[in-house]
């Protein structure tokens, strides 16, 4: 099918991208990379009234290390993400991960912020957002304002944004040391939506035990799902294998809410969870012992 | 009203001016508005990559992306790869020797996928080839072949 009719506004900076997201309010959407926005104009799924384009926007595409922290402009490319040098340094379980977000067509238009937006439970950048501790910079006419993305995502396809304001930055933690990253999934075919995955962060502390632990799943729930109760039970121990099953067994069993769908049921995607936790545990324990050296 | 746009694209190295309406997808500009229907559509919504053009030198969907948006852009087509039938694209030519295509439906948005994948990888294992295809949907021949296209495209093109 062709999308429905729509009034087009291309803007070339991001005050003129705000005064239009401001005069249409409610009705106007922001067109990023389009690679999911687009699929459902076309299959009239979403028929918005007006699209307010920021391709043109090149003030909002950028990676930048600040401090202890990076800067990601909303409008940066996934496979830019990808590729970048300082990204896998620093936060190396972002590196992972991007790859398994959709084909390389997709990666090379999709952007960072249009993924966080469209808060598809689905979808891997969400998960990594929450599992990284990002924040995310909104703006509208009046100012700006940080949202901590434990509190951005608000249910499905659902985010804490009002109607008028615009995500324009990321703001990513650089990993701390002694950290070990995992990111997992399963999906029928490579790039297609994964029935259940995992991204796992473990921080050892002096002694090498677990110090913090990170546990957040995709398609387990509304939206990104972080096992706060499994990443307790790792907290200050030292890891082994039996702890290990133990805390998967609490995630998939009492922390996520899968909901099923026509490839598997949501006892199999409790399974998987499960099968996924403890490998990407076991991955990220062993990456983190080798960050000791 | 139906609002309308002047744009400027470059298809195949060839400039092209039209006026579009903003909801017109770039892959049926290409194919209604330039008559290049080598491009072909699929499923239009990103899932079977017959659409598969090159914009800006990266691949891309064109089912997903608005012609509007491509003002001022370059793009390549499947028709951009030969000069003529008897000089084909190394890709193509490999296509053609080692049997990659039955139908030929998926074959333009392989190829469009495929060129700038061997230029940043020009020698990749069956692994990466594989991975590389994964955004195109073959349903005659089973990929075997396809993945030897590649392989000898690669040592043509080294």
């Amino acid at each position: 099918m062709k999308p429905s009719p729509f009034e087009y506004h291309a803007p070339d900076s991001l005050e003129q991208a705000l005064d239009l997201m401001s005069q249409h309010a409610g009705e106007g959407k922001i067109l990023a990379g389009g690679q999911s926005l687009v699929p459902a104009m076309n299959f009239r799924v979403a028929q918005p009234g007006a699209l307010i384009d920021l391709n043109r926007v090149g003030e909002l595409s950028y990676i930048r290390e600040a401090g202890d922290v990076m800067h990601v402009g909303a409008m940066t490319r996934e496979r830019h993400l990808e590729f970048d040098p300082s990204i896998a340094k620093r936060i190396p379980l972002l590196t992972e991960a991007t790859p398994f977000i959709a084909h390389p067509q997709i990666r090379n238009r999709g952007t960072i912020g249009g993924s966080i937006v469209n808060a598809d439970p689905a979808a891997e950048l969400p998960v990594l957002m929450l599992a990284l501790n990002a924040r995310l910079k909104a703006k509208n006419v009046s100012g700006e304002r940080w949202i901590d993305a434990q509190d951005f995502f608000a249910g499905m396809f659902t985010t804490a944004l009002e109607p008028d304001e615009i995500l324009v930055e990321i703001e990513l933690p650089f990993m701390p040391p002694r950290t070990g990253w995992s990111f997992m999934e399963v999906a029928p075919r490579a790039g297609d939506y994964a029935l259940m995955g995992v991204a796992v962060l473990v921080t050892l502390d002096d002694a090498g035990k677990c110090g913090r632990a990170r546990l957040v799943y995709l398609n387990a729930g509304d939206g990104p799902v972080d096992a706060k109760e499994a990443a307790k039970m790792l907290q200050g121990e030292k890891l082994n294998d039996t702890l290990i099953v133990s805390a998967a067994a609490v995630a998939s069993e009492q922390e996520i809410t899968p909901f099923g769908n026509m490839h598997a049921s949501p006892e199999f995607q409790r399974h998987l969870a499960n099968v996924l936790t403890t490998k990407a545990l076991k991955q990220a324990m062993q990456r983190a012992e080798e960050n000791l050296q | 009203m139906t609002q309308s746009f002047p744009v400027t694209i470059t298809v195949n190295e060839k400039e092209y001016k039209r006026e579009v309406e903003p909801r017109l997808l770039l892959s049926d500009f290409l194919r209604h508005e330039l008559g290049l229907t080598g491009t072909h559509v699929g499923c239009e919504h990103g899932v079977c990559g017959a659409c598969t053009i090159l914009f800006d030198g990266e691949s891309m969907r064109s089912c997903l992306i608005f012609a509007v948006q491509a003002d001022g852009h370059v793009i390549t087509t499947v028709e951009g790869l030969a000069k003529d039938k008897d000089d084909l694209h190394p890709i193509q030519q490999a296509f053609w020797e080692a049997h990659g295509l039955q139908c030929g439906f998926c074959t333009p948005g392989i190829l469009m996928t495929l060129v700038p994948f061997l230029k940043q990888n020009p020698n990749p294992t069956e692994d990466e080839i594989r991975h590389a295809l994964s955004g195109n949907l073959c349903r005659c021949t089973g990929y075997q072949h396809i993945v030897d296209a590649v392989k000898l495209a690669a040592e043509k093109m080294r």
